[in-house]
C-alpha cells in the first residue's frame, strides 16, 4: 500500500488539495463575524456552591411535601387482592383449577368469600391480575396484526405473518389471530354483596371505559365499517383456536363487540412485566351517601376458564378505588420523600463545608 | 510495498554499487551484442486505484475499519437472522457511509490520477540520432538526451552536457525540492562536443540515493580517434527533477535516474492516512463497549436457556412456537439467539457516533480558515486545512519540529554592520529598506576611528570577490549586452517577479542568501560587484574605476570546514586567496595577533543573533599557487573519496592568512517567534530545530527565539565535537553519549524528568546531519539500538534540540524516531520549504507555512498558516478546544448509548429473555439520529469551556489536558459509571412505578410501550440536561439546539403516537405518549428520575469546584450566572 511512496500531486500545482475551506476562502479575508469568529455572546454559568445551595434547599423543600402527599395519597388508597389460582388444596378453586380442559364445554365454577372491612367510597376498579405470565415475550409481542384489528378487510381474510401459528385454523383466517388473542383471558368474575339479612346481591359492574379511549375509537375497528351483520362481516373466519366464542359474540352491545370489545382491547393492550393487571369492570359509585362497596362480606363467583397451572401463574382478583395518581403505589412517595430529604441534607453538608471554605478562600486572597 | 521492500532491503547487497549508463552512439558498433541495462521508467504512480479494482479494493479497505466491519457485520446478522430490529435501521446509516466515504476517495484518486497523467503525458524533447523528437515524459529512458528550456521543470534527473550560456553553467532553483528558492549554478561536464549527436560516452554513477546533495559518478567520453577522456560528476553536474531551469534558455543533459528512482521521487514518502490519537482511544472504548456487548448478549443467552429449562417457560400454551420453530436445531438456536441478543444491545455501539465525529471535525476545521486572527494582510490569506482528522491533535502536541529558515527566520538577510581591523562600521538606512539597497554614497562610518583606507578597500574588494554570487542577467534584455550589467546592479533590472526576495530585483543570485547580503553590504561601501565573465569578476571600486580579477579556483563551502575561498589574479598580476568563514574556522589559521580585536565584534554580534563571518586573506607566491592548483585539479578529479582529499588540499591552502574583518548579518526572526516559542515551551511542549543550515547561524537563531537561554548548557555532538583527534569517531560518539547522558539523564534528581518542573540545569542538545546518521545507522549492531536510545533520551531531557544540516529524509527520521518512542507521543512539523515536506508528512500533524519559498509544504501540510505567530492560537486555542470538544463528544457518545442500552438489557430479565426490544422501534433508529445528537454536535463545535483569551495568555493551561488527559481510561470509567448508574435509575425507576401499572384516575392500565416511552423519555431528557450541565458556554445556538431537541422529541412523539401509520405493521406507539403525559404519576416519575440521574453530576461539580478550583475559575473572570459579552476585537 505504502510503495506509491510519491505524490504526484506534489509535481503539479494546479490541483488544489480537497479539504475544507479549499480554494474558495483563499485571497478573502475572514469574514469578522462574531459566529465564525467564535465569539459569539455567550452566557457562562457555573456551578459553585453557592449558586447549588439554595437549588439544593428548594429541590428538598419541594419534593418532601410531594413525597409525603403522595404517600399519604397512596395509603388512602384502599385494595382488595384475592389470589383464586387454586393451586392450595384448601382452595374453592382448587378442584376448577385441577380439572382444566379446553375443550370441556361445562364451564366449572368456584366461589370465593372474603370481607370488606372498610367501606370503599368512590368508584372501585376490580383488576384481574397474572403472575408469571409473559405478555412481553417477544414473539408473543408481535403475534398479532394491527391492521386486522384496525378493520381492514384485506388483513381479516389474510393474517399477518407475524400471527403464526395462530394465522390459520383449518385453512380459514383467525380473527383476531395471534397469541395474543388466542390467550384472551376468558375468566368470568361477578362480585355479590351478602346482605346482613342473608340475601346475596350481584353487584353491577361496568364494563365500558375500561379500555383507553384512543385504542376503542382510533386503533381498534371492526371490519365493515357500522355494519351490524357481524356474522356476514367475519364469514370465512375461523374463531381463535382456545376461545370458546367467535370475536362478534363477546359482547351483545354492538359498541363493545367485536374487535371493539374492551375486554378485548385490554387485553390487546400487552402488560410491561410477567406479573401484571388488567382493568376488568368498574363498579361506579351511584349514591352520594352510600359508599360504593360498604363493609361486609362479599362472594366472588369466577367462571374458571383460564388455566395458569402449567406455567405456575397465579390469578388474583383486585378491587382497589383510584385516586388522582392511579392505583396504590407507595413507591413514588417513599421516593420523592428519600429524593428530597437527601437534597436537603445535602444542602446541609454542602452550607456546611461553602461556609468553611469561604473562609479558607477569603484568608487566601487576603494572604496572597 | 515491494518497492519498498526492495529499497530496505537491497541497496547495499543485492544491487550494484553503481549503474553504467551508455549516452549516444555505442562505442565502436562492431562491438559484441549489447545489452542495455533495465532501468525503470519515467512514469509516475501515485494513484490507488484503477477503474477495475476500486470497487473490491475500495470496500476492502473500508471494512478494515473496525466499526465498519462491525456495522457490516451486525447488518448481515439482521438481513439472515430473525431480529427484533429491522435490517434497515443499521443499513441504511451503514451504506450511507460507505458510500459517501468511496465517492470521497474516489474522486481524490481521479485528481491523482489526473496529476499523474498531466506528468506522464507531458511533451519533452529528447535528442535521437540528431533529430529532435517530442516524446512523452513516461517515455524517457535512462540515457536520453533530453533538452529543456527555460522556466521548465525537469522531467527527471539529467547530468548536465550543455547550455546555452557560454560558460557553461546554467541556473536552476531547487524550490519544489529542498526549499532553496535561491538560484544554484550547475556546471556542464567539462570537454563534450558541442555536436551532441556526435557524443559518445558512459556514464558511471551510483545506484539511486535519495540524498539531493549527493551524487559520485563519471563519465567517459569516447572521441572517434583517441583515446577516451574521463570527467568527474558532482552534485554540480546533476539537474534534480523537479527543479527548475532559470536564466538558461536550455540545455541538454542525459537522463541517469528516471520515474521513481529519481531523487526527488525517492525524498517523497507516500501522504499517508494520519490517524489522531483520539482514534485510538475510539477504537480502544470501542472495544471495550464491544467485550460489553458481547458478554451482554453471553449472560442473556446464557439466562435464557437456564429460564427456558424450566417446565412451562420456554413455550407456554399461550405463545406457541411456530413449527419452523420447534425444528430448529438447539445450538444453532442458541447460537441466532445470541446474534439477536447482540442486535438487540448493538446501539450501544452507534454508527452515528462515527457521523457526528466526522461532521464535528469537517465543520470545525472551518473555524480554523474562518480565524480572522489567521489572516495575514501581507499575503491576503487565512489559515488553510487540508485535513480535518487532527483539530483535536492540535490539543495533543508534545514535541514540535520546526524549521528554521523561513519559519524561524524570514530568511532574508540583511547586512547590519562589520568590523574592519576591529573597528566597527555599522550601516544605517535612514531612508526605507528598498530604497536603502541603491544608496551607494561613501562608507557611512558612524565611529570616529576609522581603519586605514588600504585596509578597508581590501575588505571590501575582499567581500565582493570571495562568493559565489551571479548576477542576475534580466530575461528580456539580449544577453549579449555586457553595458547592460551596470544597470542591473543599481536596481533597474526590474523583471516582474514580484515574489521573490528584494536581493532578485537588484539582480544578485546566489546559493547562500548570506553572500547576497554580503555583496550588497558592499556595495553601501562604494564596491559593486559586476559580475563574473570567463573566469573574470568585475569590481566597480569608490573610484567608479572597474578592476578585474581572474577567477582561478573556488575553494567550495563545505559545513565541515565551515569557511570558503577564492583564489584571484588581480591585474597587477598578484595571486590572492580570499577566504570568508565561521570565526572558529578562521581564527586558528590566521596570525594570532591580529584575532583578538577582532574577537570581541564577533562575539558581540553572535551574542546579538546575528550571523557572523569572519574575512581573511593572502598573498600566493607563484609556486605555493603551483601547488595549489595542481593540488586541487588532481582531487578534482580523483573518483574515490574525491571529498577528502579536496578537503585536505582546502586546509593546506587555507592556512597563513591575516585577517581583515568579520561582518555581521542578520536573519530576521518571524514575527513574535521568540514569544511563540515561548508559551509553546510554557505549554510544555519541546521544540526542536531542524534544519539543513549550518549550526553557527542555526545556533544564534535558537538564542534569538530564546529556545536556548543564557544559562542553557549546550551538549553539542557534531561533526567538529566529534572530530577530536585521538580516537575514531565511532568511539567518540560513544563516549560523548555517555557523556551527556549521564549530564543530562542521570543527573537529574529521579522524578523530575520535565525539565520545565526543575529549576536545575538546563540543557539544549546540538546533533548535525552527519553524526545524526551515525547514531542511526551506526555499523554495530548493537550499539545502534543503545546509541538511538541515549539519543532519545538525552534529547527528551532537554528544553530544546536543534538538529543542523539535516538532509529531508533524515529530518523524517527524526520525527519518526520521537513519534516511536517510548509513550509515543504527539509530533508537529512545521516548515515552509519542499525540504520541509518529509517530515511534515511523517510527524503526526504537519503544518505548513505559507512562506516564500512555494506551495509544496503547504500542499503536503495538515494545515496551513501564514506565520509562524499563529501556531500559538492554533495550538493553545484551537487545539486545546478541539481537544476538550471531541474528547467531551466521544465520552458522551458511549454514556449515552449506554445507558440507553442499559434498560433494554435489564428488560429481557423482565421479559423472558426473549430479545424484546424496550423502546418502539422509531425512538431506537431516531434516538442517536434526531433527539441527542445535536446537542452534541452543537457542544462540540461552540464549547469553550475557556475563553480563547484565558488560553493565550495561560500557555500552562494546555498542559492540563496533555497525554490525552480527557479520554483515559480514568474519565472513561467515570463517564461509564455515570452511563450505568442513569441506565439502572432509568430502568429500577419506572420498574417500580409499574408495579402497580394502574397510573390514570380512571383505572385504565399502561403496558409495555407506555413503559418503554416513559424510560426513553426520562433518557432523552437526562441525556440532554447533562449535556447541558456539561455546557460552560451558552450560545443561542446550544440553546436554540438543546431546548429544540427537547421539543422535537416531545412533537415527535405526540406525531408519532397519533396517526395510525398505514406503513407499520404495528401500531404500538398509538396515542402512548398522549396516554402518558396525561397521567399526573408519570410526570412526577419523569422528574424525580431526571432529578436523581443529575444529582451526582451536579454534585461531582459542586465538589470539584471549591476543593480544586481550575484554572479557569482563577483566569477568567467570569461573573456567575450571567450573561457575558464578550468584546469583539476589531
Amino acid at each position: 500500500m505504502m510503495a506509491s511512496s510519491y505524490n504526484a500531486k506534489d509535481e503539479d500545482g494546479n490541483i488544489t488539495v480537497s479539504g475544507p475551506g479549499g480554494g474558495a476562502l483563499r485571497s478573502k479575508k475572514p469574514e469578522n463575524t462574531a459566529f465564525k469568529q467564535q465569539r459569539l455572546p455567550a452566557w457562562q454559568p457555573i456551578l459553585t456552591a453557592g449558586t447549588v445551595l439554595p437549588a439544593f434547599f428548594g429541590i428538598g423543600l419541594f419534593f418532601i411535601p410531594i413525597g409525603i402527599g403522595l404517600y399519604v395519597t397512596s395509603n388512602n388508597i384502599k385494595e382488595l387482592e384475592i389470589d383464586y389460582t387454586g393451586s392450595d388444596m384448601s382452595s374453592p378453586c382448587f378442584n376448577c383449577s385441577q380439572s382444566f380442559s379446553w375443550n370441556s364445554t361445562k364451564p366449572c365454577t368456584c366461589t370465593i368469600p372474603f370481607h370488606l372491612d372498610q367501606p370503599y367510597d368512590s368508584n372501585v376498579f376490580m383488576y384481574y391480575g397474572l403472575s408469571n405470565f409473559y405478555q412481553n415475550h417477544r414473539r408473543y409481542v408481535k403475534s398479532r396484526d394491527d391492521s386486522q384489528l384496525n378493520g381492514d378487510s384485506g388483513s381479516l381474510m389474510k393474517p399477518s405473518k407475524e400471527c403464526e401459528p395462530y394465522a390459520y385454523f383449518e385453512k380459514k383466517p383467525i380473527a383476531p389471530c395471534g397469541a395474543i388473542a388466542n390467550s384472551m383471558f376468558n375468566d368470568t368474575l361477578e362480585l355479590f354483596y351478602n346482605n346482613p339479612n342473608g340475601t346475596k346481591v350481584k353487584i353491577p359492574l361496568t364494563s365500558t371505559g375500561i379500555a383507553w379511549w384512543t385504542d376503542k375509537h382510533v386503533k381498534f375497528r371492526n371490519p365493515g365499517g357500522s355494519n351490524p351483520n357481524f356474522t356476514a362481516v367475519f364469514q370465512g373466519t375461523a374463531k381463535p383456536v382456545n376461545w370458546r366464542r367467535p370475536v362478534y359474540e363477546l359482547d351483545s352491545d354492538p359498541e363493545n363487540n367485536g374487535f371493539i370489545n374492551e375486554d378485548f382491547i385490554v387485553w390487546m393492550r400487552t402488560a410491561a412485566l410477567p406479573t401484571f393487571r388488567k382493568l376488568y369492570r368498574i363498579i361506579q359509585k351511584k349514591d352520594d351517601l352510600l359508599p360504593t362497596l360498604p363493609r361486609g362480606s362479599y362472594t366472588l363467583e369466577v367462571v374458571y376458564n383460564y388455566p395458569v397451572r402449567s406455567f405456575e401463574g397465579r390469578k388474583r382478583m383486585i378491587l382497589s378505588t383510584i385516586s388522582w395518581m392511579g392505583g396504590k403505589n407507595p413507591f413514588l412517595g417513599i421516593a420523592y420523600i428519600t429524593v428530597g430529604s437527601v437534597c436537603f441534607f445535602l444542602g446541609v453538608i454542602l452550607l456546611i463545608i461553602h461556609h468553611k471554605y469561604g473562609n479558607r478562600s477569603n484568608s487566601a486572597d487576603i494572604s496572597s | 510495498m515491494l518497492r519498498r521492500l526492495n529499497r530496505l532491503l537491497g541497496g547495499d547487497e543485492r544491487r550494484v554499487d553503481s549503474r553504467t549508463i551508455y549516452v549516444g552512439r555505442q562505442p565502436g558498433s562492431t562491438n559484441e551484442a549489447f545489452i542495455p541495462p533495465k532501468f525503470c521508467d519515467n512514469r509516475i504512480v501515485s494513484s490507488k486505484y484503477t477503474v477495475w479494482n476500486f470497487l473490491p479494493k475500495n470496500l476492502f479497505e473500508q471494512f478494515r475499519r473496525i466499526a465498519n466491519f462491525y456495522f457490516l457485520i451486525i447488518f448481515l446478522v439482521q438481513v439472515i437472522v430473525d431480529t427484533p430490529t429491522s435490517p434497515v435501521t443499521s443499513g441504511l446509516p451503514l451504506f450511507f457511509v460507505i458510500t459517501v466515504t468511496a465517492i470521497k476517495q474516489g474522486y481524490e484518486d481521479w485528481l491523482r490520477h489526473k496529476a499523474d497523467y498531466e506528468v506522464n503525458k507531458y511533451r519533452v524533447t529528447v535528442l535521437e540520432d540528431g533529430r529532435r523528437i517530442s516524446k512523452e515524459s513516461e517515455k524517457i529512458k535512462v540515457g536520453d538526451v533530453v533538452e529543456v528550456v527555460e522556466d521548465e521543470t525537469f522531467p527527471c534527473d539529467l547530468i548536465l552536457l550543455q547550455s546555452s550560456r557560454d560558460d557553461g553553467t546554467c541556473f536552476v532553483t531547487t524550490a519544489s525540492l529542498d526549499g532553496e528558492s535561491n538560484h544554484k549554478t550547475h556546471y556542464t561536464v567539462p570537454d563534450i562536443e558541442k555536436d551532441l549527436e556526435m557524443l559518445c560516452a558512459t556514464i558511471e554513477c551510483e545506484q539511486p540515493q535519495p540524498d539531493l546533495y549527493k551524487f559520485v559518478g563519471r563519465m567517459q567520453i569516447y572521441r572517434n580517434n583517441q583515446e577516451s577522456v574521463v570527467r568527474s560528476l558532482g552534485p554540480e553536474n546533476l539537474l534534480l527533477k523537479g527543479a527548475t531551469l532559470k536564466n538558461t534558455k536550455k540545455i541538454c543533459g542525459v537522463a541517469v535516474y528516471t520515474g521513481m528512482e529519481t531523487k526527488m521521487a525517492l525524498n517523497y514518502q507516500g501522504k499517508s492516512q494520519k490517524r489522531s490519537a483520539v482514534e485510538k482511544s475510539i477504537n480502544a472504548f470501542l472495544l471495550v463497549y464491544l467485550c460489553i456487548l458481547l458478554s451482554k448478549a453471553l449472560v442473556c443467552t446464557t439466562l435464557k436457556y437456564v429460564w427456558q429449562s424450566k417446565p412451562g417457560q420456554d413455550e407456554p400454551w399461550y405463545n406457541e412456537k411456530t413449527p419452523r420453530e420447534k425444528e430448529t436445531n438447539l445450538y444453532l438456536k442458541m447460537f441466532t439467539d445470541f446474534l439477536s441478543f447482540m442486535v438487540l444491545f448493538n446501539f450501544i455501539i452507534p454508527v452515528s457516533m462515527y457521523v457526528t465525529v466526522e461532521m464535528q471535525k469537517f465543520l470545525g476545521s472551518l473555524f480554523i480558515t474562518w480565524d480572522k486572527d489567521f489572516f495575514d494582510p501581507e499575503i491576503k490569506e487565512g489559515a488553510l486545512v487540508n485535513t480535518s482528522d487532527l483539530n483535536e491533535e492540535l490539543g495533543q502536541v508534545e514535541y514540535v519540529f520546526t524549521d528554521k529558515t523561513g519559519t524561524l527566520t524570514q530568511n532574508n538577510m540583511e547586512f547590519i554592520e562589520c568590523c574592519i581591523d576591529g573597528f566597527q562600521y555599522t550601516y544605517r538606512d535612514t531612508a526605507s529598506e528598498l530604497d536603502g539597497f541603491c544608496v551607494t554614497d561613501g562608507p557611512v562610518s558612524k565611529l570616529p576611528q576609522k581603519a586605514s583606507t588600504e585596509r578597508e578597500e581590501l575588505f571590501l574588494r575582499a567581500l565582493c570577490l570571495c562568493h559565489t554570487v551571479q548576477v542576475k542577467e534580466p530575461t528580456e534584455q539580449d544577453q549579449g549586452q555586457g553595458g547592460g550589467l551596470l544597470d542591473q546592479v543599481d536596481g533597474l533590472g526590474v523583471d516582474g517577479e514580484v515574489l521573490q526576495p528584494p536581493q532578485e530585483e537588484k539582480g544578485f543570485i546566489a546559493s547562500s542568501p548570506d553572500e547576497i547580503a554580503l555583496v550588497k553590504g558592499a556595495v553601501r561601501y562604494g564596491f559593486t560587484f559586476l559580475g563574473l565573465e570567463n573566469k573574470v569578476m568585475k569590481i566597480l571600486n569608490r573610484n567608479k574605476d572597474v578592476e578585474m580579477y581572474e577567477l582561478l579556483h573556488v575553494l567550495n563551502f563545505d559545513p565541515v570546514r565551515r569557511r570558503m575561498s577564492v583564489i584571484v589574479r588581480s591585474r597587477s598580476g598578484d595571486t590572492l586567496l580570499f577566504c570568508k568563514g565561521a570565526d572558529a574556522s578562521i581564527f586558528p589559521r590566521v596570525r594570532q595577533e591580529e584575532v583578538e580585536r577582532i574577537r570581541m565584534h564577533v562575539d558581540r554580534n553572535a551574542k546579538e543573533g546575528y550571523r557572523t563571518l569572519c574575512v581573511a586573506y593572502k598573498y600566493l607566491s607563484a609556486e605555493e599557487y603551483a601547488q595549489a592548483d595542481a593540488g586541487l585539479r588532481e582531487a578534482r578529479l580523483a573518483l574515490q573519496d574525491r571529498e577528502e582529499k579536496l578537503m585536505a588540499v582546502y586546509n593546506q591552502v587555507e592556512t597563513g592568512m591575516s585577517l581583515i574583518g568579520a561582518t555581521a548579518v542578520e536573519d530576521r526572526l518571524q514575527e513574535e517567534a521568540a514569544e511563540t516559542m515561548e508559551s509553546l515551551q510554557g505549554a510544555g511542549i519541546k521544540i526542536w530545530v531542524l534544519t539543513g543550515d549550518k549550526m553557527e547561524t542555526a545556533k544564534s537563531t535558537c538564542y534569538a527565539c530564546r529556545l536556548f537561554q543564557r544559562n542553557t548548557e549546550l551538549l553539542e555532538l557534531t561533526v567538529r565535537t566529534l572530530e577530536d583527534g585521538r580516537m575514531r569517531r565511532e568511539a567518540r560518539l560513544h563516549e560523548l553519549l555517555i557523556e551527556y547522558h549521564k549530564k543530562a539523564v542521570q543527573d537529574v534528581p529521579p522524578g523530575v524528568t520535565r525539565s520545565w518542573c526543575s529549576d536545575s540545569q538546563d540543557y539544549g542538545f546540538i546533533i548535525d546531519g552527519a553524526s545524526l546518521s551515525m547514531v542511526l545507522n551506526c555499523s554495530h549492531e548493537s550499539n545502534s539500538s543503545l546509541y538511538k536510545n541515549l539519543f532519545l533520551q538525552i534529547c527528551q531531557n532537554c528544553t530544546a534540540v536543534l538538529c543542523c544540516r539535516m538532509a529531508p529524509l533524515q529530518k523524517a527520521q527524526i520525527v519518526k524516531m520521537v513519534k516511536n518512542s517510548k509513550g509515543s507521543p504527539i509530533t508537529l512539523s512545521i516548515g515552509d520549504g519542499a525540504n520541509d515536506v518529509s517530515m511534515i508528512l511523517e510527524a503526526h500533524v504537519g503544518i505548513g507555512i505559507k512562506g516564500k519559498e512555494g506551495r509544496q509544504a503547504v500542499r503536503n501540510s495538515d494545515y496551513a498558516i501564514p506565520k509562524l505567530k499563529h501556531l500559538k492560537k492554533l495550538l493553545l486555542a484551537h487545539g486545546h478546544l478541539y481537544y476538550v470538544r471531541i474528547a467531551h463528544l466521544v465520552q458522551y457518545f458511549f454514556y449515552k448509548n449506554l445507558c440507553f442500552i442499559l434498560p433494554q438489557f435489564l428488560y429481557q430479565f423482565f421479559c423472558g429473555y426473549s430479545q424484546q426490544p424496550l423502546y418502539d422501534a422509531a425512538y431506537l433508529t431516531m434516538y442517536n439520529i434526531c433527539f441527542t445528537s445535536m446537542p452534541i454536535l452543537a457542544y462540540s463545535l461552540l464549547e469553550q469551556h475557556i475563553c480563547i483569551d484565558v488560553l493565550l495568555e495561560n500557555a500552562t493551561l494546555y498542559r492540563a489536558i496533555a497525554k490525552n488527559a480527557m479520554l483515559r481510561w480514568g474519565p472513561f470509567i467515570k463517564w461509564t459509571l455515570q452511563g450505568v448508574f442513569h441506565g439502572l435509575v432509568f430502568f429500577f425507576g419506572v420498574r417500580y412505578l409499574f408495579s402497580n401499572p394502574a397510573l390514570q384516575n380512571n383505572g385504565q392500565v399502561f403496558g409495555n410501550w407506555s413503559y418503554g416511552t416513559i424510560v426513553f423519555t426520562v433518557l432523552v431528557f437526562t441525556v440532554t440536561l447533562k449535556l447541558a450541565l456539561d455546557t460552560r458556554h451558552w450560545t443561542w445556538l446550544n440553546h436554540f439546539v438543546i431546548w429544540g431537541s427537547l421539543a422535537f422529541y416531545v412533537v415527535f412523539s405526540f406525531f408519532w403516537g397519533g396517526i395510525i401509520w398505514p406503513f407499520l405493521s404495528q401500531q404500538r406507539l398509538c396515542s402512548v405518549f398522549a396516554k402518558m403525559l396525561s397521567s399526573l404519576s408519570v410526570w412526577l416519575v419523569i422528574i424525580l428520575l431526571i432529578l436523581l440521574s443529575l444529582l451526582p453530576e451536579i454534585l461531582l461539580v459542586v465538589f470539584r469546584n471549591p476543593f480544586a478550583p481550575r484554572p479557569r475559575q482563577a483566569a477568567a473572570a467570569v461573573t456567575p450566572l450571567s450573561y457575558k459579552h464578550l468584546k469583539e476585537h476589531e
